[in-house]
């Protein structure tokens, strides 16, 4: 196995151009693959952030029992897409009014805004129908005068999550596939440049498994170096866009290390793939 | 040792190279092919060490089939043997110690036994003090005896070679038959296919004729002269 090890290492020092053009190829098709993730991540982000403002407002009748509305608040706590439900007195409406329409101020007089029930639902929920399952839930009361959520906007906002989705399922294996061609197209030109050695190797008889053993080193070595490249690439490219566009967030430290590993295995298999090809026809 | 029973090989692309050829090459044999170009001489070579499988019948070498071999099986003979070509080829970018080191490494030789090993087979073939040197700064003679002591590493019991003086002049193609015939001498066979007629006709060793793809002549059989005695062996 050290000879192996060797053998990889050699091949690095002496063709350093072809391996240095190998990672390159490597971290700029993963590089294309980061910046795809790094939108996708930021969308889902602010996707999930605009669900958690999200919330559903039932308008309480006016002389409801305090009872009855802390009853319903107990029960509609307990539905499981509902994270916090909050009771917004007449009083609370109107300070709150006051507070966020500040040119207005003289003219809220007296309590004539209704009390109201607030539902935060909780992110990630499934569909337009569960948020509907809910608001009926919340109109069932009888002390519920009227319910707003923003129907229209809710339709909206679940269209583009399933879109982004679709399109992030099929651009993100579009772009692996890409990936995985070009690193096995680079890794291919290695074995040919080193196809001499192959043949020697196998004329004194060394098995199969000898011959691959330092080209798959080879391919690992390059998706690590490749897929770390890539990751700065993509650091640099979340900085430049953080700090002159908008604020986005990037990778947690799981999903960085999981892109380096997918360098690494797309570089073996790349590898795996070429020296295969390569040892049936000799 | 090596047995060709009514072998035949065809290529999809130029047709027949070997048509009904039977052959035995006895342990310790010297053994010239000779034949025209395209005779099928590298073809029937190729043969010996697997590289190619015969069409029709049956190839078998220090107890392996060309039937049923694996390709962990020819790997596992081709460390029994010993083969040589007209090119050398040899690694450019290694130096003549590490191009001959590198044939114990990749069977997974123990470390410690390469360097005394190449030490002894670079002195055998009288290049003890070129170990260093970079095949491009070695004569053709020399780089064949580089390509010579690599096939020598696993102690073959037979040396194929395919036109290993083809490159050399008079010479170096003495000086590279000299150490094939004490290879030969110590108990290795050697098969060695040549177009030198002088070569053949200087040594009395058996000679095998090929043409068209068939045994034509073969010193050894009840009848025929030994190749010394004929005046050409084509």
């Amino acid at each position: 196995m050290s000879l192996a090890f060797r053998e990889a290492l050699t091949a690095f020092r002496r063709a350093p151009l072809l391996s240095a053009l190998s990672v390159t190829t490597i971290a700029f098709s993963l590089f294309a693959l980061g910046l795809f993730g790094l939108v996708a991540v930021n969308m889902r982000q602010a996707l999930r952030q605009i669900e958690e403002r999200f919330e559903v407002r039932a308008f309480v009748a006016e002389g409801t029992s305090i009872d009855s509305v802390s009853a319903a608040m107990k029960e509609l706590g307990a539905i499981p897409g509902v994270a916090a439900v909050t009771y917004v007195s007449q009083a609370q409406a109107l300070e709150r009014a006051r507070r966020e329409l500040g040119e207005f101020r003289d003219v809220f007089d007296g309590e004539f805004l209704p009390a109201s029930l607030e539902l935060r639902l909780r992110p990630g929920l499934q569909g337009q129908s569960e948020v509907k399952a809910v608001v009926d839930r919340v109109r069932g009361y009888r002390f519920v005068d009227d319910v707003r959520y923003g129907e229209e906007w809710v339709a909206k906002l679940y269209r583009v999550r399933d879109v982004a989705a679709a399109a992030g399922l099929v651009l993100g294996l579009a772009f692996a596939a890409v990936s995985i061609i070009i690193i096995g197209s680079t890794i291919r030109m290695a074995v040919l440049a080193r196809s001499r050695e192959i043949s020697i190797m196998r004329l004194v008889g060394a098995t199969d498994a000898f011959v691959r053993a330092p080209f798959l080193i080879e391919g690992f070595f390059k998706g690590v170096l490749g897929g770390a490249l890539a990751l700065l690439f993509t650091w640099l490219a979340h900085q430049v866009i953080d700090r002159t566009l908008i604020e986005t967030t990037f990778f947690d430290a799981r999903t960085a290390a999981l892109g380096v590993l997918g360098g690494a295995l797309i570089g073996l298999l790349g590898s795996a793939l070429s020296v295969g090809r390569h040892l049936r026809k000799v | 040792m090596i047995r060709f029973s009514n072998v035949s090989k065809a290529y999809p692309r130029t047709g027949t190279a070997l048509a009904g050829v039977t052959l035995h090459v006895a342990k310790g044999e010297f053994v010239f092919l000779t034949g025209p170009s395209g005779a099928g001489k590298s073809t029937l070579l190729k043969l010996i060490y697997f590289e190619e499988r015969p069409s029709e019948g049956e190839v078998r070498v220090g107890g392996a089939s060309s039937k049923s071999a694996s390709r962990s099986d020819v790997a596992r003979l081709r460390r029994k043997l010993g083969i040589v070509f007209q090119d050398f080829r040899l690694l450019d970018d290694r130096t003549v110690f590490a191009n001959v080191a590198f044939a114990l490494e990749v069977i997974g030789a123990p470390a410690a036994s390469i360097t005394p090993k190449v030490g002894r087979l670079l002195d055998r073939v009288g290049l003890g003090s070129k170990a260093n040197a970079f095949p491009r700064e070695l004569s053709g003679g020399e780089q064949q005896r580089v390509a010579i002591a690599r096939a020598l590493v696993n102690d073959p019991f037979v040396l194929v070679a395919d036109e290993p003086t083809g490159n050399l002049d008079d010479r170096a193609t003495r000086g590279v038959f000299q150490l094939l015939r004490d290879i030969n001498a110590a108990g290795t066979a050697v098969v060695m296919a040549t177009h030198n007629l002088e070569l053949i006709r200087r040594s009395d060793y058996r000679t095998v004729e090929i043409n068209r793809g068939q045994v034509v002549f073969d010193s050894r059989e009840p009848g025929e002269g030994a190749p010394a005695a004929r005046g050409s062996a084509r």
